[in-house]
């Protein structure tokens, strides 16, 4: 990809409420080419007076997709979040550039990955670039052993929660494990702590399984991940870590 | 709020990196001038700020990139690394 990145005009042609906070928004680039999963765009907005804000949102469609979804998640504090996810209708264009980013990325196409297992952890909306990964892997009927270990705050705030069940639910080399930080269901009989030490010792691949690690989330989050799994035996270069801060928007 | 949590990875500077380089900065391996370390830039620990950003080492702290964006120029101090090896074609 040795070429600049240019703003492009998206139009958005569908908005999905995902969770309370969460919308996902459909675009359609007449100038995007194609993506790698995991990787980013850059949005910008600017204001009638010329002041603009930009951040960064991870692509949460495969590449196989017609139209590119970003999942956004209202942060109060936000610049760019809150005109985003309550804004933002039906025709409305967005200025945007990418996709950003080869580090962050998981190809399922043959010899673009060596088949090590998956082991993908996400925090909130850091799920976004892993669903793109899950998407594409169904895509293509990949069959590299995955698991995702998803922390959200309560049930109702897991997104893509119907789809997750489904794509796990006909397909057995892909395992979700939930944990429900603030407020469970009753009767559930899953995770309900933060990310810790203990539960990835329990849900990750063994370090001898060669597996490679995505982790997307909050700072903290990543960082524990990240830290744990070394110390139970990851390498370095097989975590890969996508940090969104405490107020990515 | 404290520096940790304006923390990013080198990832989300890759948009500002792809202004001046035309190629995917996120995967370059820059060498650390502090500990000789090798890492991708978007492994690099990233500090925006207002004008630009700051890209450290996560092992030893060292600034290996710094950019200013500032009345229609860049700014961009990279005494801080010792090498940085870019592939021209990462797909």
């Amino acid at each position: 990809m040795a070429q600049q990145l240019r703003w492009q005009l998206g139009t958005v042609v569908e908005v999905r409420q995902e969770t309370p906070s969460v919308k996902s928004l459909i675009l359609d680039l007449p100038d995007w080419t194609t993506h790698l999963p995991g990787q980013h765009v850059d949005v910008r907005l600017t204001s009638e007076d010329g002041y603009q804000a930009q951040r960064s949102y991870s692509i949460a469609s495969p590449p196989e997709d017609k139209y590119l979804m970003l999942t956004v998640e209202r942060l109060e504090e936000g610049e760019v979040s809150p005109y985003l996810v309550d804004e933002l209708r039906v025709g409305d264009q967005i200025e945007l550039r990418g996709p950003i980013g080869g580090y962050f990325v998981w190809d399922a196409r043959e010899g673009k990955n060596d088949g090590s297992p998956l082991f993908l952890v996400a925090g909130g909306s850091g799920i976004a670039p892993l669903m793109a990964m899950i998407r594409h892997r169904a895509n293509t009927h990949s069959k590299v052993p995955t698991k995702l270990l998803y922390s959200s705050r309560s049930y109702d705030d897991v997104i893509y929660r119907e789809e997750l069940d489904r794509i796990s639910g006909n397909d057995s080399s892909i395992q979700v494990i939930h944990t429900l930080t603030r407020q469970q269901p009753q009767n559930w009989m899953r995770y309900n702590r933060r990310i810790d030490l203990a539960m990835l010792a329990e849900t990750a691949w063994q370090p001898a399984e060669k597996p490679i690690a995505f982790t997307c989330g909050p700072t903290e989050l990543v960082e524990t991940v990240a830290n744990h799994l070394l110390q139970l035996g990851y390498k370095q270069e097989c975590i890969k870590t996508e940090r969104f801060g405490p107020t990515g928007g | 709020m404290n520096d940790n949590n304006l923390r990013l990875d080198g990832n989300a500077a890759g948009g500002l990196l792809n202004e001046m380089f035309p190629f995917e900065m996120t995967a370059a391996e820059a060498t650390c001038g502090g500990c000789a370390k090798i890492r991708p830039i978007g492994e690099l620990m990233l500090y925006g700020h207002e004008m630009g950003a700051i890209l450290r080492c996560a092992g030893c702290d060292t600034a290996l990139i710094r950019i200013t964006h500032i009345r229609g120029c860049y700014w961009l101090d990279l005494s801080g690394m010792s090498c940085l090896r870019i592939a021209a074609d990462i797909h």
